[in-house]
């Protein structure tokens, strides 16, 4: 079969591209920051020992972790408003559901940085008599935080690969102006070859950074 | 509680799950004292030494290091973290494993303590830290990462690091025990300085030879029970009970354990 294949007429469309792309990469930054606080939170309080504070903050994490993304940011659009009785524009339902999403994710990665440092290392900072913040902030983090940056990285590339489902919510991210220069030109197959290298350009650095740092801090 | 003790252990029990690892044990270290801790492993030992400094919660009894108390009988509710920390900071601990902070050069290790929970200026800090690392003969090992020095030399920063929050007392949980046995004597020979200075310490120890020359008494423990208590030599050279005894034949005069022990 032949194929004419032609990219020129995307020139056109160079504005329409250059936003999506900024839209994809805005939100993953956003969201992988909010993602990191929620998911700080979730980690320590799910470390301490107190129950009714645990608990339901570990439920959350499930119920975002073992369901799929998509699912719940149309939920988030759909169905919380009925529920709060409150219109959620698609891009803050977008930001809440991958915002949550990649907490869940991260809670697991953070808490499991922790828990794996020495519990000599607690004990030696106690003994020296720092209290919990100071212990947390001087010891266990330093440590805890290397060991996590390889999969909080992993985790940030897939937080930028799930930022195509915001097209299903007419938020303008790269795939949704792919959709849009394909519905006006009829070249699928120039617009999402396009699209995808796009996607891999920005995140085959990212990857490439991490396995470095990664590399580095074994040392 | 007496007033020339400087540690007093009255009444302490511990116990993790089913399995009761200190059962009522009360002790006096007087002021300038050294006190050996020796028994077999599982005999309540370090659990008894990590009671010393709250590492490990007792569940009843009380607790004297100096002029604090910590009173754990029942109706006084459990210190909180601020009043744990106070405490322990009092208190200097050497572990078998060194515990040094990895992500700290061994100046800064040092420093940590004094910075971190004293509040004092880290240009005095770096001074004194200086000094106590000449102290154990590491001065020049100041700018290293922990991980570049030998067995022995972290366990002598890790002695310097307890003593830069100018502890009353001194807890050293077998801190020779993970050596290799041509490091152990510059570990000793650190603790014999401070034992000549008048440090209050308490060691739990397998070096029943050093633990005769150093220590002014020794406490025998089997099963979270002092089975013996007495002056170092008499309890080392002549036990008077026969758990001691049993024990004791497990080792040289050398203060190493012998392979064929007839106990």
């Amino acid at each position: 079969m032949h194929y004419d294949w032609s990219f020129g007429f995307l020139l056109q469309y160079s504005r329409l591209i250059t936003i999506g792309t900024a839209y994809t990469i805005g939100f993953t930054i956003l969201t992988a920051a909010s993602g990191f606080v929620i998911g700080c939170v979730v980690s320590i309080a799910s470390l301490s020992k107190v129950r009714f504070v645990s608990t339901p903050l570990v439920m959350l994490v499930e119920v975002f972790r073992c369901t799929p993304v998509l699912v719940q940011l149309v939920w988030i659009y759909y169905a919380l408003p009925v529920l709060i009785g409150v219109e959620l524009s698609p891009a803050v339902a977008a930001f809440i559901a991958l915002s949550f999403y990649g907490g869940a994710f991260y809670s697991e990665i953070i808490r499991g940085g922790i828990v794996s440092i020495d519990m000599g290392q607690w004990d030696a900072g106690r003994a020296l008599g720092m209290r919990r913040f100071d212990l947390m902030k001087r010891v266990v983090m330093p440590q805890a935080l290397k060991r996590m940056i390889p999969p909080l990285v992993n985790q940030a590339v897939l937080q930028l690969k799930n930022t195509s489902l915001l097209s299903v919510l007419a938020v303008p991210d790269l795939l949704y102006q792919g959709q849009l220069i394909t519905s006006a030109t009829y070249r699928p197959l120039e617009t999402y070859t396009m699209i995808a290298v796009i996607y891999f350009l920005i995140l085959f650095p990212m990857t490439r950074a991490a396995s470095v740092l990664e590399a580095r801090l074994a040392r | 509680m007496s007033d020339n003790a400087m540690i007093e252990l009255v009444h302490v029990k511990k116990s993790f799950g089913a399995v009761s690892v200190l059962k009522d044990i009360s002790l006096r270290v007087p002021r300038g004292g050294v006190l050996a801790l020796i028994g077999p492993s599982g005999s309540g030992k370090s659990t008894l030494l990590r009671c010393l400094n709250l590492l490990t919660i007792p569940d009843s009894g009380a607790i004297r290091v100096g002029e604090s108390t910590m009173d754990f009988t029942n109706g006084h509710k459990l210190p909180r973290d601020k009043e744990l920390a106070a405490f322990r900071a009092r208190t200097g601990m050497v572990f078998q494993n060194f515990n040094l902070f990895p992500h700290m050069s061994t100046l800064q290790n040092v420093m940590e303590g004094p910075v971190t929970v004293l509040k004092i200026q880290p240009e005095a800090a770096r001074e004194t830290a200086l000094g106590l690392l000449e102290k154990v003969g590491l001065k020049d090992k100041a700018d290293v990462a922990p991980d570049k020095l030998s067995g022995g030399q972290k366990q002598r920063v890790a002695i310097a690091r307890a003593l830069a929050m100018k502890p009353q007392v001194m807890l050293f949980d077998e801190a020779t025990s993970a050596l290799d046995p041509e490091l152990v004597g510059e570990v000793l020979a650190v603790v014999r300085q401070l034992a000549a200075e008048g440090m209050t310490m308490v060691l739990v120890t397998h070096e029943m030879a050093f633990a005769r020359e150093v220590a002014d008494s020794v406490v025998f423990m089997r099963d979270g029970i002092v089975v013996e208590e007495g002056p170092a030599r008499q309890v080392i050279d002549t036990p008077s009970q026969t758990a001691t005894r049993a024990f004791l034949s497990h080792f040289h005069s050398s203060g190493l354990p012998t392979v064929a022990a007839n106990g």
